[in-house]
């Protein structure tokens, strides 16, 4: 019972699932941030509607919010770039 | 606007994308994560990034030098656009944590803002990371394993894709396809094997940019971090006091009265909190960094693509982004600065004395 025979794949040298990793790292990366980013904007546009004289408030206050949120995203893009121009 | 302007603008749009896409395409993109050394100053490796950010100082000087040389009462000229965005900014600080504290950090915050706003910017600057040395692909002794070819155009290495045709040009760009563990030999064999056909006046080799934008190199936002770090601690210091601010790290005034569980409690969290200021290190590295060089792998990549339309979109994209990351920077060094002026006294109400009955 050969491994080979049974995974012929696995005798290839470079499956280039490097490009595959940096991929889907990015992607599973970016969504659960994309989702924050949303959900912190209706909110800030829900309060900019019921207050509209507090906007440079809100709007500061929403960046700064953002800012976070995005920061996890560009995690994950630093570890996607790295796996696909590093490694 | 009237149709003939309307029709002329979108016609005017088609023929550059047009020719844009069939002749102005690059090479395919490398994309470099380490900044090239330029010269090696004995032991030091002077980058391009590191040339870039000394030409961002010089520049921000000139500036400020040229607007505080006669300093009028009312304010004209570059005096009067300094005092603009100064003054604007510091309305902005002071909106977001109040008079008192905005005055006091608004220096260090306002410097950061304007450095790293100046050194976005300065990197979508036209001959910044384009315009450099042609390094060949077998240098230094090793081989490298992409490359362009270059034409010589009157002595100048250049990357030309040439005239307008369909299907459009692509500059060639050489790739080479290795084992994992290929030796030095291999390389150069099949280096040669790739370059074989080459043109007497083609070059392969590979862009060495003399200016490349500062925070695309990792140094450049680890050390404005770091900087606002040591600024964030040295302003909760010299407001609490060493041990009053040191205890939000080391609290050991349960522990000593005798309650065990509560001591441990406090320990832990000190040390969690510990912790918290090193992922804020570098989560501000990585914000900024990750940003910025994401936007110059994006630039690389729609020259490549399509240049001049989706271009100038992406252009647009990276002045806003330059301008936000730095607000943000500043204005997260501001919050956290505030944040450990201010840390003991909401934590202190079983000091506090009961309100008086009416």
């Amino acid at each position: 019972m050969d491994l080979i025979n049974l995974f012929p794949l696995l005798a290839i040298d470079n499956l280039g699932l490097k490009y595959l990793a940096a991929g889907l790292a990015m992607a599973f990366g970016g969504a659960v941030p994309a989702l924050a980013i949303g959900m912190l904007t209706g909110k800030a546009m829900e309060a900019l509607g019921r207050n509209p004289e507090a906007q440079p408030v809100i709007t500061t206050n929403m960046i700064l919010g953002i800012a976070f949120a995005e920061a996890i995203a560009i995690y994950s893009l630093v570890v996607a770039v790295m796996i696909g121009f590093v490694f | 606007m009237g149709k003939l302007k309307l029709y002329s603008i979108i016609a005017a749009v088609l023929v550059l994308t047009l020719v844009g896409f069939t002749s102005l395409r690059s090479a395919r993109p490398i994309v470099e994560l380490k900044a090239e050394t330029l010269v090696n100053i004995g032991p030091f490796p002077l980058t391009n990034t590191i040339l870039t950010s000394w030409i961002v100082i010089v520049l921000l000087g000139l500036l400020f030098y040229s607007a505080t040389r006669k300093m009028a009462l009312v304010p004209r000229g570059i005096q009067n656009f300094v005092e603009m965005v100064v003054e604007a900014f510091y309305n902005l600080v002071t909106q977001t944590v109040g008079e008192k504290h905005g005055r006091r950090f608004f220096p260090v915050v306002c410097t950061i803002f304007l450095y790293v706003v100046a050194s976005n910017w300065l990197g979508l600057f036209p001959t910044v990371a384009t315009v450099g040395k042609v390094e060949p692909l077998e240098s230094h002794g090793e081989v490298l394993e992409e490359g362009v070819v270059f034409e010589q155009v009157a002595g100048i290495n250049v990357i030309m894709p040439g005239v307008p045709s369909w299907p459009p040009h692509e500059p060639k760009s050489i790739a080479l396809e290795l084992p994992a563990n290929a030796t030095e030999e291999q390389k150069k064999a099949a280096l040669d094997e790739a370059t074989k056909d080459l043109k007497p006046d083609q070059k392969a080799g590979r862009l060495v940019p003399f200016f490349r934008s500062v925070n695309t190199d990792i140094n450049g936002p680890l050390a404005l971090a770091i900087m606002s770090a040591i600024f964030v601690e040295y302003w909760g210091i010299s407001t609490l006091g060493f041990f009053r601010y040191g205890s939000k790290f080391l609290n050991v005034k349960r522990l000593l009265k005798g309650d065990i569980l509560n001591g441990g409690i406090d320990l832990f969290v000190g040390m969690l909190e510990f912790v918290a200021e090193l992922a804020r290190l570098l989560s501000f590295t990585f914000r900024l960094f990750g940003n910025i060089f994401a936007g110059e792998i994006l630039f690389l990549v729609i020259i490549f693509l399509l240049p001049v339309l989706a271009l100038d979109m992406v252009y647009g994209m990276e002045l806003f982004v330059g301008l936000i990351q730095a607000f943000i920077f500043a204005i997260l060094t501001l919050v956290f600065g505030v944040i450990a002026v201010t840390s003991h006294e909401e934590g202190e109400t079983h000091e506090r004395e009961p309100a008086a009955p009416p």
